[in-house]
């Protein structure tokens, strides 16, 4: 029950603080936000830090903001604080849709959506709408700060493109142009807590702009950009909601585990994508 | 070891705890509450969920040091005068059996009410969906809330 791994524990009042304790430890540091995903794999014996950062004390993180039609969420937001907000659910709808999807009400009162995507598990519930939402990944170290765009941060099953003397300080999305309708699918063994088996996000544009992303059918989450090629500029019909379903099967690469079959999810992915995009659209008309 | 100071329960409460001390056990082992259980270790299964700032929380994965200076309420301190509406209404509709999840459960179903005194069943079925009971198959756990919050 106790954990026999030994760390030192900071909680810096300020990023600077906390960016001098990344310096000084490097990749023997871990930040720590909600915890949710970190403390397990302590506890499992995947990670041994010498030093945790806590930084839910450092305000500038606890931040969700739109300015100029620029989304800023802060580092220490967590999914419930984006299921309340409203700048969330009425500006970004893909992303407070998938929030509400995530585990149960417990873990998401702590779980950061920064957090969520620097453990980057292929199932990971905010990829498909941040994909969607061409984020950008705010990273800062001693000496600066960066942005990743959300399409070159995963880069394998827990692996992102984050350096060790780095961490996020938030999430920059710039709000869509268009008026537009969206959904998110997540197919799961029941509803309530549960990782996805197979999950889609989909933003449909009034002028025809499509854009649609998976979780949990490949090692990262991705865009699918073939679907999209198809598709987009074009009302959607149902042939060529059946040729966007043979070309998902051509764009995943879902595996066999103890939620799913790949034979399930290459079949589910493809209903999904149906439901999905007529879902997203009755959402634009209305 | 680091001094904390934390508000558990109404009360001030100032202990020495390990960084790597996790607040599920520092509650039940060195602050005498013992409502909320152990589980799965995970945070699967809730039967661990406390209170923090009034939210509820998997206590097997945070750190008694996160809490420092922070307000958890446990079972003991929901019911401290005498069973809770909620409580009653749980014994009225027998909705417990072995009562491993009833903790948990009881927690997560404060916290729904406090933010939402009317709920839909879906609702009550999707805050109460992170405590995993193996006895009841839940619908006398969401008949009683069911009940307890139509009335209102």
């Amino acid at each position: 029950m106790s954990l026999t791994h030994d760390f030192e524990y900071f909680k810096p009042k300020t990023l600077n603080e906390a960016l001098d304790f990344l310096a000084q430890f490097g990749s023997k540091a871990k930040i720590l936000a909600g915890g949710t995903d970190l403390i397990l794999r302590i506890k499992e014996g995947f990670e041994t830090p010498d030093a945790l950062i806590d930084v839910k004390g450092i305000k500038e993180l606890n931040r969700i903001e739109l300015v100029d039609n620029v989304l800023f969420i802060g580092a220490n937001i967590t999914f419930s604080e984006l299921i309340e907000s409203e700048i969330i659910k009425d500006n970004f709808h893909l992303l407070w849709e998938s929030s509400k999807t995530v585990a149960s009400v417990g873990t998401r009162n702590r779980a950061t959506i920064t957090g969520n995507i620097c453990s980057a598990v292929p199932s990971l519930d905010s990829g498909p709408a941040l994909l969607v939402y061409n984020a950008e990944v705010l990273v800062k170290n001693s000496k600066g700060e960066r942005k990743i765009s959300i399409h070159d941060w995963f880069i394998a099953p827990k692996k992102t493109a984050i350096k060790s003397d780095e961490m996020v300080i938030g999430l920059l999305i710039h709000k869509h142009g268009k008026k537009n309708g969206t959904c998110y699918m997540k197919l799961g063994r029941y509803t309530g807590e549960d990782l996805a088996q197979a999950g889609v996000g989909i933003l449909v544009s009034e002028e025809n702009e499509y854009r649609i992303a998976f979780c949990a059918v490949g090692p990262i989450p991705k865009r699918f950009t073939k679907i999209e090629a198809l598709l987009n500029g074009k009302t959607l019909n149902g042939e060529l909601i059946k040729e966007a379903q043979l070309l998902a099967l051509s764009e995943i690469s879902p595996i066999t585990d103890i939620r799913a079959t790949k034979e399930y999810r290459n079949h589910m992915i493809q209903v999904m994508i149906e439901r999905g995009l007529k879902t997203s659209i009755e959402r634009l008309n209305k | 070891m680091a001094k904390i100071k934390l508000t558990l329960n109404g009360e001030l409460r100032t202990i020495d705890v390990e960084p790597n001390d996790i607040l599920l056990d520092v509650l039940r082992d060195k602050l005498g509450m013992k409502s909320p259980k152990c589980g799965c270790e995970r945070g699967d299964c809730g039967a661990c969920s406390v209170l923090l700032n009034g939210k509820s929380v998997r206590s097997c994965l945070v750190f008694a040091i996160e809490v420092d200076g922070q307000e958890v309420v446990t079972l003991e301190g929901l019911s401290e005068n005498g069973l809770t509406t909620l409580q009653k209404t749980f014994l009225e509709f027998n909705s417990f059996q072995c009562g491993f999840c009833a903790p948990g459960v009881i927690i997560s179903a404060t916290e729904l009410i406090n933010k939402n005194p009317n709920p839909s069943t879906e609702e009550i079925k999707e805050a109460i969906s992170g405590n995993l009971c193996r006895c009841t198959g839940y619908q006398p756990i969401i008949d009683a809330m069911k009940h307890c919050t139509s009335n209102k």
